[in-house]
C-alpha cells in the first residue's frame, strides 16, 4: 500500500481537483484516480520531504490570520501607491530564519510575497537568512520582529521542525 | 434575480476591479523594477479574490448548486504567484538593476 500511494493527501488532493475541473460522473471519477495514482508515483523523485503538519487547528489560525493580514495591508499598500511616490521609502531587509525545512521555508517566502507591501526576494544559499524587498518600510527592525513573530512562529509550531 | 445576492455580486465585482486597477496603476507609476513589482502582488490577491468570490456567489445562484471552480482558481494562484514574484525579484539582482533612490539595504550578490 506504501509502495502505491507514498503520499496518500496528494493523491486525494488530485483526485477531488480532478473531479472539481471536470464534474462528478463514474467515468471522470475512473481516470481521475487512476491519474491521482500515476502521477505521484511519476514525480516521486522530485518532491522533498514534506514535513507533516501537527497541528492541525494552528494551521487553520494560521491561514485566517494571513487572509486577515492580505485584507488589511492590501489597504495600506493601495495608499502608498496612490500617495506621492517619493515619499515612498522602500529597502531591502534580512530576516535570519530559524527554520531550516526547506517546504517549511517556502510556506515562509509564499506567505511574505502574498502579503502586499513585502516580497521575498532571495533565500541564502545556506538556508539561513532570507532577503526581503518592502514597499515601504520606516523601521526595518520592526518589519524583521513581525514577520518573525507573526509568520515564522506559527509555521515553526504547524510543521515539526 | 434575488437583490440581495445582485448587491453582493456587484460590490464584490467592484472592489475587486479597483483593486486590479489599483495593481496597475502601481506598475505604471512606481519607479522602479522592485517597487513595481508589488503592483501584481496585490492584484492577484484581493483584485481576483473579489472577482472570484463574485463569480462563485453569482453561479452558485443561477445554477442553484454550489459552484467550486473559483475555489481552485484561487488555490493555483496562491501557489504560483509568489514563486513568479520570487523568481523576478531574483533575476532583477542578478541583472543588477537601478534602484530608486533612497532604497535602504542592499541586494545580494550571489
Amino acid at each position: 500500500m506504501k509502495r502505491l500511494l507514498p503520499y496518500p493527501s496528494l493523491t486525494l488532493v488530485l483526485w477531488l481537483t480532478w473531479l472539481l475541473l471536470n464534474g462528478f460522473s463514474v467515468g471522470h471519477a475512473l481516470l481521475g484516480l487512476i491519474l491521482a495514482v500515476v502521477l505521484p508515483l511519476g514525480t516521486r523523485p522530485f518532491w522533498p520531504q514534506v514535513p507533516l503538519v501537527r497541528d492541525r487547528m494552528g494551521l487553520l489560525r494560521f491561514v485566517l490570520r494571513v487572509a486577515k493580514d492580505i485584507l488589511l495591508a492590501n489597504l495600506a499598500v493601495a495608499l502608498k501607491v496612490l500617495g506621492p511616490v517619493k515619499d515612498l521609502q522602500p529597502g531591502f531587509v534580512e530576516v535570519p530564519l530559524d527554520l531550516r525545512d526547506s517546504f517549511a521555508i517556502t510556506v515562509l517566502t509564499s506567505t511574505v510575497s502574498l502579503t502586499p507591501g513585502t516580497v521575498s526576494a532571495d533565500v541564502s544559499e545556506d538556508r539561513t537568512r532570507l532577503l526581503v524587498h518592502a514597499l515601504h518600510v520606516e523601521d526595518p527592525q520592526a518589519l524583521v520582529a513581525e514577520i518573525k513573530q507573526r509568520y515564522e512562529g506559527p509555521i515553526k509550531e504547524i510543521f515539526e521542525c | 434575480m434575488n437583490v440581495l445576492i445582485e448587491w453582493l455580486v456587484a460590490i464584490f465585482v467592484v472592489v475587486g476591479g479597483i483593486f486590479a486597477l489599483i495593481g496597475s496603476i502601481g506598475l505604471a507609476r512606481l519607479p522602479d523594477f522592485y517597487t513595481r513589482l508589488h503592483g501584481p502582488t496585490k492584484a492577484t490577491t484581493l483584485g481576483v479574490g473579489g472577482t472570484i468570490i463574485a463569480s462563485l456567489l453569482f453561479f452558485s445562484w443561477q445554477e442553484r448548486g454550489l459552484q467550486l471552480h473559483e475555489v481552485l482558481i484561487t488555490l493555483f494562484l496562491f501557489i504560483t504567484a509568489p514563486v513568479s514574484a520570487h523568481m523576478l525579484a531574483k533575476a532583477a539582482m542578478h541583472r543588477d538593476l537601478k534602484r530608486m533612490k533612497g532604497t535602504r539595504g542592499e541586494p545580494w550578490k550571489q
